[in-house]
């Protein structure tokens, strides 16, 4: 008797321990997982469109961690984030990774072909 | 009477609590779905109002509600910079290019116009409120009709009524730990809550886009 007891107990906490995991991952389920990895991306946006905002040099490292931090947790990069990179460099004049970095948008986000095409075309003066 | 308004009152809990905007009429979908967008490019917003920063700190902000939607939105940094080095440097002179040098140029399906009417803090004697206001219409570059249309706000003093709170609260909250971090200032905070109830999938809001797993099922 006690040990049909027990088991019944123990019946019991295995459906809880089930009804918490099933909880669990409604729970998971419900918050939407995002398709990309934004981190501090519309901030720094922010920071690069305000006339006091920060230099290009920092702008650029803390995309690099970004980008770093997105690829070690293997997210996805936003739309247009490998193009904001593509702004930066050829605000540093680094005409070659700015051009790398459009190409990147591209192969990405085939959306952006036709204006990726344009801004490349552009460049082979050498500004946009 | 009483008892009419109290049976309204607690009509209108009850959808508060379901999470609906029942109040405004269903926005007619009809072009939305026929054209069904897949890149959107959000030209920098009019600003209406006294604060210079305005139109930067939504513009900043629009990518990632759209984007999560399921959108390509093409990127704001080199959009504003393409339409300076052909001699546009204001808003207003921006909205004015024709729908087909837009789709020429940027390759987008669809164009966002939005109208800042809002953004900053005002000063009061009981309390201050920081409120940001914006208005939003998509037109399709290609067939040139209007697919959506909306408004959204957001504001400081929503935080300060704690009954208010639910998820839209806690949204609130949330971003504004998320971006305390790196933003000094508060209108954009509420510049980004504002922009993404704007541009976010809801009742009567943008539809899902391609890239989302949602696509085709509102």
């Amino acid at each position: 008797m006690a040990t049909v007891a027990t088991l019944s107990g123990i019946a019991r906490l295995i459906g809880l321990v089930a009804a918490i995991g099933v909880g669990g991952v409604a729970g998971c389920a419900q918050a939407p997982k995002q398709l990309y990895h934004w981190d501090g991306f519309q901030a720094q946006l922010y920071e690069y469109f305000k006339s006091e905002g920060s230099g290009p040099e920092d702008q650029l490292r803390i995309l690099d961690q970004q980008a770093q931090k997105a690829q070690a947790g293997g997210a996805a990069l936003p739309p247009g984030f490998r193009a904001h990179l593509a702004m930066i460099y050829l605000r540093l004049g680094r005409y070659g990774e700015a051009k790398q970095a459009l190409e990147a948008e591209k192969a990405n986000f085939p959306e952006s072909a036709r204006y990726m095409d344009f801004l490349l075309k552009g460049m082979t003066g050498s500004k946009l | 009477m009483m008892a009419r308004w109290s049976r309204l009152l607690a009509i209108s809990l009850a959808v508060a609590t379901l999470g609906a905007c029942a109040t405004a009429p269903p926005f007619d979908y009809t072009a939305f779905k026929r054209d069904r967008p897949v890149s959107m490019l959000v030209l920098p917003p009019l600003n209406e109002t006294p604060e210079v920063v305005a139109s930067y700190g939504v513009l900043s902000h629009v990518t990632l509600p759209l984007a999560e939607a399921g959108y390509y939105v093409i990127p704001v940094s080199l959009m504003d910079e393409t339409f300076r080095q052909n001699g546009l440097n204001n808003p207003a002179e921006i909205h004015d290019v024709s729908p087909s040098k837009l789709r020429e140029i940027f390759g987008a399906d669809a164009v966002v116009y939005i109208k800042v009417t809002q953004y900053g803090t005002s000063y009061a004697v009981v309390a201050s409120d920081t409120r940001v206001t914006v208005q939003a219409r998509i037109v399709d570059l290609r067939t040139g009709e209007m697919l959506w249309q909306g408004n959204a706000t957001a504001a400081s003093s929503e935080r300060k009524s704690s009954n208010q709170g639910g998820l839209v609260g806690l949204l609130v909250e949330a971003i504004v730990t998320q971006i305390v971090e790196t933003a000094s200032d508060t209108s954009i905070i509420y510049a980004g809550v504002a922009s993404q109830r704007l541009l976010s999938p809801r009742p009567n809001g943008v539809l899902y886009g391609p890239r989302s797993p949602d696509y085709q099922k509102d």
